[in-house]
């Protein structure tokens, strides 16, 4: 499963908008409108199907408070097989 | 007044916070390991500053569901007075103690600096000696210290006075130059409803004894005398 952690919408995201300014703009990528960046978790999980696994992530992340529901948007997706 | 300086892994502030509040005659501040179940024998706790666990994941983030945190809150809810200092703060958020989040600095720098801090809410146990209005200088050294909260729950820290610090000028002027993060409305510090959880960017531990403060500033010490003269 992959895990994507990122500040919501309203929340000012400095890290995306240095990359979009300083790296994307400056090199000549105009027509990229914006950028957020994130914190990515790839997580193997044992499940007869993956919206099971889904599910569980989905559950670990709400209680372990994997990300703070204040600022963070979550996304879930079964990911690529681990290496 | 027994008080617990809470150590994890990675705090390093701790016995600087410990030697501050040695020096107030009355406070007994002692170490205690994350681990320990002796916590609920305190009459007070301190999250010191530093970088639990490594900051991974985000910072406070693993210190917030270590066993010690239970405990801190179920004392939190019976009213014992709990101080977070920078890192100790985003470990309260983090814990959902004090809600919010601290998210990176606006600079994407770590700011060490010396800043003025006003207080805007004497009815926490470690602002009650404060003055109308006081402008403290104490220093930050962070990197994720800028305070975000959805627009509804920012207004009810603003009505219910929970903004219990925020970055000013020398003379208490809250301005756009004066805030060293990007932090929401200034903000520096915040307290839960009851006002007895109380968390804070700058390091008052720090900012406790003349000789050791590049300022010569010893502002940080009412912070600790406050926790004093409540249990008085």
């Amino acid at each position: 499963m992959s895990v994507v952690i990122s500040n919501k919408e309203g929340a000012h995201d400095p890290e995306g908008e240095t990359i979009l300014r300083d790296l994307v703009h400056r090199s000549g990528f105009g027509d990229v409108k914006s950028i957020r960046a994130g914190k990515s978790l790839r997580i193997d999980v044992e499940a007869p199907d993956g919206k099971t696994a889904e599910t569980l992530v989905r559950k670990m992340c709400d209680d372990l408070r994997i990300y703070n529901p204040a600022a963070h948007s979550l996304l879930v997706e079964a990911g690529r097989q681990p290496a | 007044m027994k008080v617990a300086v809470v150590r994890f892994p990675g705090s390093n502030c701790d016995l600087d916070a410990v030697a501050s509040m040695r020096e107030i005659a009355g406070l007994s501040p002692e170490l205690v390991w994350h681990e320990s179940d002796q916590l609920s024998r305190y009459d007070a706790v301190v999250l010191p500053g530093g970088f639990s666990f490594g900051d991974y994941l985000r910072a406070g983030a693993i210190a917030a569901r270590s066993p010690a945190m239970s405990t801190i809150k179920r004392m939190a809810e019976h009213g014992t007075p709990v101080l977070g200092v920078c890192n100790g703060f985003q470990i309260l958020v983090e814990a959902g103690l004090l809600p919010g989040a601290l998210l990176r600095n606006s600079s994407l720098k770590f700011v060490c600096d010396w800043v003025h801090v006003r207080v805007d809410s004497r009815r926490t146990p470690f602002t009650l000696l404060a003055r109308e209005g006081q402008v403290l200088r104490m220093p930050i050294a962070h990197g994720e210290g800028r305070y975000y909260a959805p627009q509804e729950q920012m207004k009810e820290l603003e009505r219910s006075n929970r903004v219990v610090f925020r970055y000013t000028d020398e003379k208490g002027a809250v301005l756009e130059g004066a805030n060293p993060t990007g932090t929401s409305r200034n903000i520096a510090g915040i307290s839960n409803e009851q006002g007895n959880v109380v968390g804070l960017m700058p390091h008052p531990e720090r900012a406790s004894n003349p000789l050791l403060s590049p300022s010569g500033s010893a502002d940080g010490r009412m912070i600790f005398a406050s926790l004093l003269e409540g249990a008085n």
